[in-house]
């Protein structure tokens, strides 16, 4: 079935310039996913700024040459480069340059360079029922479920596409009766100080997404005071393990009031009593290899909120790190360290801030390999196949820890 | 024996290739190297194999929507498969056709076949694509 599209967007879509290439693209995946009519949308987070291939440079510069312009506020994800600190990246001069045309080609197109991953955070939040359109999966799970905002899982191109119509194809989560939970997750069975820890939530995503997939669910029994940081870390594993667009939190997230709301006051189809030990068998999944070894440490994905630098300087303490040890961050947190005098101390203390981009989508991590420690449920899901290195997955303290002695150590006393 | 099969159309084109029936569902992006054309995830059953010109028969998609840009990079250099073929409607693989198609790369077909009617089109087997969803085998 075609899109219907108004006699405005037909007469966009009849014309020659990159608008018109947009709202076709727009018609055509509108029918492909089933969509009757394209509807308007305010705002965009654009994922197509990470260079992959020469293809994708050509399209956004054939979408400059067009004239295309976003017609909402855009922000753009991570690129392929660290553009603060340009010899961190070590790519060859042909993927240097063609990263470079890329992310410039979606300034030109009037989207703001904030190359974050954590877009949210950097002062783009679109309000509860508002429909948005945006890419990477993180900023997707996150806009959704904890800002209430409706977007689906846009991703490359059609993310711009949306953007410079202003548009997207009205199926899936745009839709209220899409929205509703259908699996209920009870955590009744778990410690209190467990699911007061923020090592627990990156763990709980990545069990959520491999277990549940596609479908939507509402974890009930969280503490009220679940921070945001915590939410982030949670959907950013839950959106890496699974196709994850949308979780519920009940008595947390704005569409679950309580877990009944989030079902829509209908029984669930499936109920699932989370216990220790589907837990534990989830975090031993983060690790790839077991021992002490230890050659690098990886934190900020999704990219590190100021809050998560205050907990990782009251962790160094004053002292210095031993191994290579990276945070992955906005410039939006970059400019405020340093207006805080903050950067400094950290940089002194051995910390290398990356801004702009991140360690698994751009050749950053030193020599071949080894293995990595990190925080973040993302980075343990993506660093083996992008990385080459092996992984161990961990507190922030234990990062921390385990960096200063050069040997891992992991507090086990939460997860006995 | 001739078999005939009836995709539904997600792409419509015409297409004739041998078939790579992958034994896993796959991201293009971390799975497919868009260098060499070749499946690049050590843990995926078909580890090395070659898209260019096949029939790709694919169980099911997981992972990145970043997939759509390594599927049209596999068509800007000619190195992607004649065909897909899905088990569920997909948005991302199909969105890369789409881009291509606009980008004066080409296009391929791209059509769903549930899973259990996969089962009749077997690894390396010889087969035409129509522009009405038909596959015929043999």
């Amino acid at each position: 079935m075609p899109v219907r599209l108004t006699d405005q967007e037909r007469a966009i879509a009849a014309g020659s310039d990159a608008a018109a290439m947009a709202m076709r693209i727009l018609a055509e995946m509108g029918a492909m996913l089933g969509a009757e009519r394209l509807i308007p949308v305010t705002s965009s987070h654009i994922d197509g700024g990470l260079y992959h291939g020469d293809s994708g440079v050509h399209f956004a510069e054939r979408l400059v040459e067009g004239g295309a312009r976003v017609a909402i506020p855009a922000t753009m994800n991570v690129g392929g480069l660290d553009l603060l600190k340009p010899d961190i990246v070590k790519a060859d001069p042909h993927r240097h340059e063609m990263a470079l045309r890329l992310m410039k080609a979606y300034e030109a197109m009037g989207c703001w360079p904030t190359w974050t991953c954590s877009p949210y955070q950097a002062g783009h939040r679109p309000k509860f029922g508002e429909q948005v359109a945006w890419g990477e999966s993180n900023a997707v799970a996150f806009c959704n479920s904890v800002l209430g905002a409706r977007t689906n899982r846009y991703g490359d191109f059609l993310d711009i596409c949306c953007a410079i119509a202003g548009r997207a194809p009205d199926y899936g989560l745009h839709r209220a009766e899409n929205r509703r939970a259908t699996v209920l997750i009870d955590t009744s069975a778990l410690s209190h100080a467990l699911k007061a820890s923020d090592v627990f939530y990156p763990v709980l995503g990545a069990w959520y997404g491999a277990e549940i997939g596609s479908a939507i669910g509402v974890i009930d029994g969280l503490p009220a005071f679940v921070t945001e940081d915590q939410l982030k870390a949670l959907g950013a594993a839950a959106a890496s393990s699974g196709a994850v667009g949308l979780f519920h939190v009940a008595g947390v997230t704005p569409e679950a009031p309580t877990a009944a709301a989030a079902l829509g006051h209908q029984p669930p189809e499936r109920i699932i009593r989370l216990t220790p030990d589907m837990l534990r068998g989830a975090r031993d999944r983060l690790s790839t290899v077991k021992g002490e070894r230890i050659d690098a440490v990886a934190l900020g994905s999704p990219h590190f909120s100021l809050e998560e630098f205050e907990a990782l300087e009251d962790l160094i303490d004053g002292r210095h790190v031993n191994l290579p040890f990276f945070v992955c961050t906005g410039r939006h947190v970059v400019a405020e360290l340093e207006r805080r005098r903050r950067l400094k101390p950290l940089e002194q203390a051995g910390v290398t801030v990356v801004a702009d981009t991140c360690v698994v989508v751009a050749p950053i991590l030193p020599g071949k390999g080894g293995v990595l420690m990190t925080n973040s449920g993302k980075f343990a899901h993506y660093t083996p196949a992008n990385t080459g290195y092996e992984v161990i997955y961990g507190s922030l303290a234990d990062c921390v820890n385990s960096a200063m002695t050069g040997r891992v150590t992991r507090d086990e006393s939460l997860w006995s | 024996m001739t078999v005939l099969l009836q995709g539904t159309v997600q792409v419509e084109g015409d297409a004739r290739g041998r078939v790579l029936k992958l034994g896993k569902p796959i991201s293009f992006w971390g799975g497919v190297d868009p260098v060499s054309g070749r499946i690049s995830d050590p843990r995926h059953p078909n580890h090395q194999a070659e898209l260019k010109g096949r029939v790709l028969v694919l169980p099911g998609m997981i992972g990145s929507s970043s997939s759509s840009y390594i599927l049209l990079e596999l068509m800007a250099k000619r190195l992607a498969p004649a065909a897909l073929v899905v088990a569920e409607p997909d948005a991302i693989l199909g969105l890369g056709v789409v881009i291509a198609r606009e980008m004066n790369y080409g296009s391929i077909p791209v059509l769903v076949l549930p899973r259990p009617q996969q089962d009749d089109l077997e690894d390396g087997a010889e087969v035409t694509i129509g522009r009405d969803g038909s596959i015929r085998v043999g």
